[in-house]
């Protein structure tokens, strides 16, 4: 204890002794690309690197690849990094290193994502803006923000446009929060996939195809997604057809899904106002497509649906099978859809196990398909009966480390 | 006193063992600050003509990376007395001070004289290999370290086409996009697998520049992707190690896609058998899996390769035209897969 306190003053010590770090502005003008390419690259840990007021256009993705650096702009709106011009890289800006801050600024038009962090371990996004100027269109990128194999992960205060798979997509990564951000027009809004612990929350998620997602996905490194909560969200009126390409997994999320839970584990949806969505409020579903993958489960499990403001939803179920279902039951699905899903084929067998699916306090209905990958036509829809077990405990709050960048600005 | 130095510099001179291997400025590359010209570093003996400088040893491999169609010399300098080591098929172990040299350009034609873009050097430290890109000025006379990258314009004739296309000369950390492994930077064409098929593996042995060659007899060559009296498989899967395997690796920058094309992989359904995308956006081109077999123009894998276009096509960095016969061939392998 003596030791850890010694060690935690020494660490103070020096962080206060530690130089501020440089800044290296970057001005709009001739070769403000290469210029800012360049303050990226030449950038030691502490420095940051400043985009000034205004509008910087570029032919290919920018790029950090140095630990502990800030890369900030004037402010959202009044520093724009203008991709439409891009024609190589994979997206706008990517991140390797770690302890890295992006914030105030705008990221517009890039031919494939916004931000990327990769492998990174404390990353931050804050009070930026990703957009796709031209509308929701299948050739926008594929994800606004996108945090991947990152650990300790903040995204705050962010707007995302247009994005033709996920506004703010986490994917493979570890600690997680995701919050007071605002997700329209994008195919899903917020999706968390392939994750372990994320608190998802004050977030507005409104005009996209699908609000919130978390998901699991087969044949990648990190699977066994788990311990997610998605709360305090405002998910409402998500009502922009799926413009996503086909091939992609969200392109098979109906219109009008509001909170979606597929082959995840340990998640819970709570004080949420949901409203609008013409498919469902919740839907809780297994992966349905055929794969082979070591370890991988398509079934949700311990999913919790407790105290959330319901609007109107369900009122127009866009799913196949969903309007006979919907008629079935008095033309309004119930806000809680569970898929009935609690068997699966691989490798030539069929596994199950119980689904503990917990609608608490809203009306559910299962669909009763059974099997994953039943067509729609063999459903069997009945309210769903309350699983036999109580509901699993709520996941401790996401608690990212003290030196989490930009934390608590 | 001046012609005394002179005497004594001339004097150390001729004890010093082979000029040769001074030429090239292994101690200046090893500097925080590398050379900020391609003269200083002492690879060319004339940079004019591009002769390379003595002792540094031109190679090729069996399965390049298309680049536009350019032309590429490598090459390969190690310090006085250092030898790269054998260690199996894969990446030669290369001892501090080695060079890495590239070189990019297009031999002249009707659509203009022979130009040389960039030469990328990469250069093993005690702490890793860092990247340095150099470009050259338009007369061709002087390269000129570049690490934000650049774009030149250049004009050629390939596939009886006259192309025009701004070169792009990647920055350093679009070199570690495609060279990471993990979390350091490491070469990828000086495999023993790639050198073998070349005879190039043979001939560093002969020149006295390799340890273990006793062990050549052993390595498993990758067969070149044009050689037509090789199986198809391997050719196909020669073609995607060096086009797509670099990223799409188990510890790649491509990892978190679960798609791995690398040589080694094993695993059906990471090789984009029936595999699904996860994060391919339009990439997907409306198309369900990375490989259909049987289906090349139902495989995402094909409508990446053939794309031009940013954020689709495949590889995202290196090149802005399709690779003719890269496509024809792995075209041919997806639909053997059917048979």
């Amino acid at each position: 204890m003596g030791n850890a306190l010694a060690l935690g003053l020494a660490a103070l010590l020096l962080m206060a002794a530690a130089p501020p770090g440089r800044v290296l502005l970057v001005t709009p003008g001739p070769h403000a690309a290469e210029r800012a390419q360049e303050a990226l690259i030449d950038a030691k840990p502490g420095d940051t690197v400043r985009f000034a007021a205004g509008t910087f256009a570029f032919q290919t993705g920018l790029s950090l690849d140095v630990p502990g650096v800030t890369v900030e702009g004037a402010g959202e709106g009044k520093t724009i990094l203008d991709f439409s011009g891009q024609e190589g890289a994979g997206e706008g800006l990517l991140v390797t290193s770690s302890r890295v801050l992006v914030r105030n600024l705008t990221v517009r038009d890039t031919k494939g994502d916004g931000i990327k962090s990769k492998g990174s371990d404390r990353v931050t996004f804050q009070d930026l803006r990703v957009e796709w100027t031209g509308g929701p269109k299948p050739t926008n990128g594929a994800y606004g923000v996108y945090p991947v194999s990152s650990t300790n992960v903040l995204i705050e205060r962010v707007t995302v446009r247009g994005a033709s798979d996920a506004g703010i997509y986490v994917g493979q990564s570890r600690n997680i929060v995701v919050r007071d951000s605002l997700a329209e027009f994008n195919v899903a809004g917020i999706e968390i996939e392939n994750s372990m612990h994320a608190d998802v929350f004050g977030n507005t998620v409104r005009h996209n195809t699908g609000g919130i997602l978390v998901f699991d996905l087969p044949n990648l490194p990190v699977m066994g997604g788990h311990s997610t909560r998605v709360f305090n969200n405002r998910v409402i009126d998500n009502d922009t057809p799926n413009f996503a390409p086909p091939g992609n997994i969200v392109a098979s999320v109906p219109v009008g899904t509001g909170i979606m839970v597929m082959a995840n584990r340990n998640v819970h949806v709570f004080g949420n106002e949901v409203a609008g969505n013409a498919s469902a409020a919740f839907m809780v579903i297994a992966y349905a497509q055929p794969f082979e993958s070591e370890g991988y489960n398509p079934l949700p499990r311990d999913v919790v649906v407790r105290g959330n403001r319901v609007g109107r939803n369900g009122f127009a179920p866009a799913f196949p099978g969903g309007r006979e279902i919907a008629a079935a039951v008095g033309g309004t699905l119930p806000p809680g859809l569970w898929d009935g899903v609690d068997r699966y084929v691989t490798a030539g067998r069929e596994l199950g196990e119980p689904v503990h699916v917990h609608f608490l306090d809203v009306p559910a209905l299962t669909l009763g398909l059974g099997v994953a990958g039943a067509p729609p036509e063999t459903a069997s829809p009945a309210p769903k009966p309350a699983p036999p077990a109580p509901p699993p405990a709520e996941p401790a709050p996401v608690v990212l480390p003290a030196d989490q960048p930009g934390l608590g600005r | 006193m001046r012609r005394l130095l002179a005497l004594l510099a001339a004097l150390l001179a001729a004890m010093l063992p082979a000029p040769a291997l001074a030429a090239v400025a292994f101690a200046a590359l090893q500097a925080e600050a590398p050379p900020a010209t391609l003269s200083a570093t002492g690879l060319f003996a004339d940079l004019e003509t591009k002769r390379l400088a003595p002792g540094v040893v031109p190679y090729t491999v069996a399965a390049p990376l298309f680049s536009d169609h350019a032309e590429k010399v490598r090459a390969i300098a190690l310090p006085p007395g250092a030898r790269a080591r054998l260690r199996g098929d894969g990446l030669l172990e290369l001892p501090v001070g080695t060079v890495l040299m590239k070189s990019f350009g297009y031999p002249a034609s009707a659509a203009g004289p022979a130009v040389t873009m960039e030469t990328r050097l990469l250069v093993r430290r005690a702490d890793g290999w860092v990247a340095l890109p150099y470009v050259w000025d338009a007369d061709g006379r002087e390269a000129r370290l570049r690490r934000a990258g650049a774009r030149v314009p250049v004009r050629f004739a390939a596939g009886g086409e006259v192309h025009a296309l701004a070169w792009a000369v990647p920055n350093v950390n679009q070199c570690k996009t495609c060279h990471a492994v993990g979390a350091s930077l490491q070469p990828l064409g000086v495999k023993a697998r790639n050198l073998a098929a070349t005879g190039d593996l043979a001939r560093l042995a002969r020149l006295g520049l390799l340890d273990g060659a006793e062990r050549l007899a052993e390595v498993r060559a990758v067969p070149r992707p044009d050689d037509a009296a090789q199986p198809l498989a391997l050719r196909a899967r020669a073609w995607l190690d060096a086009n797509c395997g670099h990223c799409h690796a188990r510890s790649g920058s491509a990892s978190n896609s679960g798609l791995y094309l690398d040589w080694e992989e094993a695993d059906r359904v990471a090789l984009g058998i029936g595999k699904r995308p996860v994060a391919a956006g339009r990439g997907s081109g409306g198309r369900e899996v990375a490989i259909a077999p049987g289906h090349p123009d139902r495989s995402i894998l094909l409508f990446r390769m053939e794309s031009t276009e940013p954020g689709v096509m495949m590889p995202e960095l290196g090149r802005t035209l399709p690779d003719p016969e890269g496509i024809a061939l792995v075209r041919a392998w997806i639909a053997s897969l059917g048979r």
